[in-house]
């Protein structure tokens, strides 16, 4: 166990959210039995009270979510000095076995809150609360992702052994090693590229039709989710080569190092935000169709829509520059 | 959008006006909390630039440091252990150092007295630092008489004094020549207290030490990285046992927090009535009482972690200073180099604004369903 000021933050957020999201489940259950927007009973007024509650509380928790993210990746990048073999996050994250699980149980749980607080908001514009049933059920399925996050979280940092040598980034992202992460570093770096650009002109194009029909938002859904994966392929095969100006060294993570500008920062967080916005439109348009609902649908998916298209525009721009600005010539090699 | 903000905006302004009305109220809580985030504050900050002190003073040691290992203690080496090592590829330079430790009664502190082959030292000049300067009153030219192993006093002229800028490390440290070293402790010519070997590139160095304790099965090889990493460890560790002391703390300013958001005088529940009277709507008190939290956290924020930077690197941390840093006679009076860093700002965020949050949610959201003709009656 490492008694770090970063850890122990990490692990009462964590907890905290998860007791958030009980108490918040506990109340699911009963909206999920006894709400009808109808009846003036007793129970009915005093549920409409307390979904002010709890959906406050629940937009913290995500919020504090989102946040812990961010700090999860930066602490696993600070704790990589403090043990042999680690060069950046991904030796502390191969440490033990609970380390990706985390982070990827980390990444879900930012989309699937995106799209609850999207939800959320809309539910909160119309008002007979069309979505409150809806929006409650997620929320169930919601828990035991924090839950197993937490748990998982916990493992991570209690097993952690300062003496154990884990593997750098050099052997998990190499094209000659096993697995995903080789098979992904041993892609083409100019099939890589290829995709990327047709998948931002799909994008772009699904994102301007859905802004200006007000309609069909999971078009930018399905293209968005497919930008993310080729967009994190193509950082781990192509763009971070020309960040580190290296031909062969394909880590995700030490882009985020003070070394290379905190580069990694702006190509993720713009990433993110994008893909998480689109997923969002995809869960609003539908609703179009309910009345108390449609002006506000008709108002919010243009604007989600653009604000998904500026954050993608974002992470091309910067793509783009660190290629443009690097100095690995691969001309002759890879074009 | 626009439309959007300039509500907030509108929002800010009104809350800013109630906070202004009820100043006593603000003013405690805001107190409270700036001492805390002050506290907590100055705790990283100054863990964190004693670590970044540690790893800057350690930039130029010797990545291999040999000792040797005798009965479980380690002793001195002797020099032929020099040639036994041979040549080793990647190994740029190697040699002996001599150095150890003197207590000196006079002061009842101990010098840390080295050896020193670069500054062409005589026999009698002896070079030391700001720490053993200040207590013995010495200055340049002056004598210092230390006494011998066999009990004979040697005097020695000092010849100057080590700059202040490396007082961390410089401040017990007495240089000698190697020649009067060894008489003043009695060390063979054979003899060495430690070997330290220089490698040029940083990932040969464990084959080396794998080596090392092949050709000399009774050495130690020590690592420049493993000193650094526990350096690493243990000043996060230091960090992490004041922080969970000082989450009592915490937890009493969540308790006051939660206090003072429930406990609403008549007047503003007055207020909120009225609100609501006019058509404000519960998420909107929310909303107002939302950024009552942010201007809140935001000011104690800023003024608390001010405070603790000045705290910190202008008054070197007098608050905890004894018991994050140790302390000694000869203690090294220094100035910590500022640095401040994301990793620790967000830690903060969580460890301070996160507990006030959840402290307020239920008391915020009592206050905002009260019915206005209840309170108005």
């Amino acid at each position: 166990m490492m008694l770090n000021p970063a850890i122990l933050a990490l692990l009462m957020v964590s907890m905290l959210v998860s007791t958030m999201l009980l108490v918040a489940a506990a109340f699911a259950v009963s909206i999920l039995r006894h709400w009808d927007i109808q009846s003036g009973s007793e129970l009915q007024l005093r549920l409409e009270r307390r979904t002010y509650l709890v959906s406050t509380l629940l937009i913290w928790a995500f919020l504090f979510e989102f946040l812990s993210l961010l700090l999860f990746i930066y602490n696993a990048e600070a704790l990589s000095g403090q043990f042999v073999g680690a060069m950046c996050a991904t030796g502390v994250l191969n440490l033990n076995p609970w380390g990706w699980p985390t982070l990827f149980l980390k990444i879900t749980m930012f989309f699937v809150a995106a799209i609850w607080l999207l939800l959320n908001y809309l539910d909160n514009r119309g008002y007979d609360y069309p979505l409150i049933r809806f929006k409650y059920a997620l929320l169930l399925l919601v828990l035991p992702l924090v839950v197993a996050e937490t748990i998982v979280q916990w493992l991570h940092f209690t097993q952690m052994e300062p003496n154990l040598i884990t593997s750098c980034c050099g052997t998990l992202f190499s094209a000659d090693a096993q697995g995903v992460s080789a098979e992904v570093s041993g892609i083409a770096p100019a099939n890589s590229i290829l995709a990327l650009a047709i998948s931002a002109i799909v994008v772009i194009a699904a994102g301007v039709w859905v802004a200006l029909q007000g309609k069909s938002g999971w078009l930018l859904s399905i293209s968005g989710a497919a930008v993310f994966v080729i967009a994190l392929v193509a950082i781990i095969s192509s763009i971070s080569l020309y960040i580190y100006e290296h031909p062969h060294h394909h880590c995700p993570f030490c882009i985020l190092k003070q070394g290379h500008g905190y580069v990694g920062y702006f190509l993720y967080i713009p990433l993110f935000l994008a893909t998480a916005l689109s997923l969002g439109a995809g869960f609003v348009s539908p609703w179009r169709r309910i009345v108390s609902l449609s002006q506000t649908v008709a108002d919010v998916l243009p604007v989600i829509s653009w604000l998904a298209l500026f954050f993608f525009v974002q992470f091309y721009l910067t793509s783009a520059w660190t290629i443009w600005h690097s100095r690995l010539t691969m001309m002759e090699v890879w074009w | 959008m626009i439309a959007l903000l300039r509500k907030q905006r509108y929002f800010i302004d009104y809350t800013l006006g109630t906070m202004m009305r009820h100043k006593g109220k603000s003013l405690g809580l805001l107190t409270v909390y700036t001492i805390i985030i002050f506290m907590l504050a100055s705790v990283m900050l100054f863990s964190h630039a004693m670590r970044s002190e540690a790893v800057a003073l350690l930039a130029d040691s010797p990545e291999i440091v040999v000792q040797r290992i005798q009965a479980g203690r380690s002793v001195m080496v002797p020099a032929d252990y020099l040639q036994r090592i041979g040549k080793l590829r990647g190994v740029t330079e190697k040699r002996g150092r001599l150095w150890g430790y003197y207590y000196d009664p006079a002061v009842k502190a101990n010098y840390t007295v080295m050896a020193s082959e670069q500054d062409q030292l005589s026999i009698n000049d002896i070079v030391i630092g700001e720490g053993i300067a200040r207590t013995r009153g010495l200055s340049i030219g002056d004598y210092l008489t230390l006494r011998s192993h066999e009990g004979k006093a040697f005097s020695f002229r000092v010849l100057r004094l080590l700059e202040s800028e490396s007082e961390l490390i410089s401040s017990d440290l007495l240089l000698m020549n190697p020649e009067g070293y060894r008489r003043l402790f009695g060390i063979d010519e054979s003899l060495y207290t430690d070997l330290v070997l220089s490698v040029r590139n940083p990932r040969e160095i464990q084959k080396i030490a794998e080596k090392l304790t092949l050709l000399l099965p009774d050495s130690r090889p020590i690592l420049r990285t493993e000193i650094l990493r526990t350096y690493e460890s243990l000043f996060s560790w230091r960090q992490g046992v004041m922080l969970i002391l000082l989450l009592g703390s915490v937890l009493a300013f969540v308790i006051f927090a939660w206090d003072k958001a429930s406990g609403l005088s008549a007047e503003e529940r007055k207020e909120i009535g009225i609100l609501k009277a006019v058509g404000w709507e519960t998420s909107e008190v929310m909303r107002m009482k939302f950024w009552e939290g942010v201007i809140i956290s935001l000011m104690a924020f800023l003024i608390g972690y001010l405070a603790a930077y000045l705290h910190v690197f202008y008054t070197s941390a007098g608050l905890f200073e004894p018991v994050l840093k140790g302390w000694s006679v000869l203690y090294p009076s220094f100035q910590l180099t500022p640095s401040v860093d994301g990793l620790q700002l967000a830690t903060l965020f969580f460890f301070t604004v996160l507990p006030y949050t959840l402290a307020t949610i239920v008391p915020v959201w009592q206050t905002s369903i009260t019915d206005p003709d209840l309170v108005m009656r």
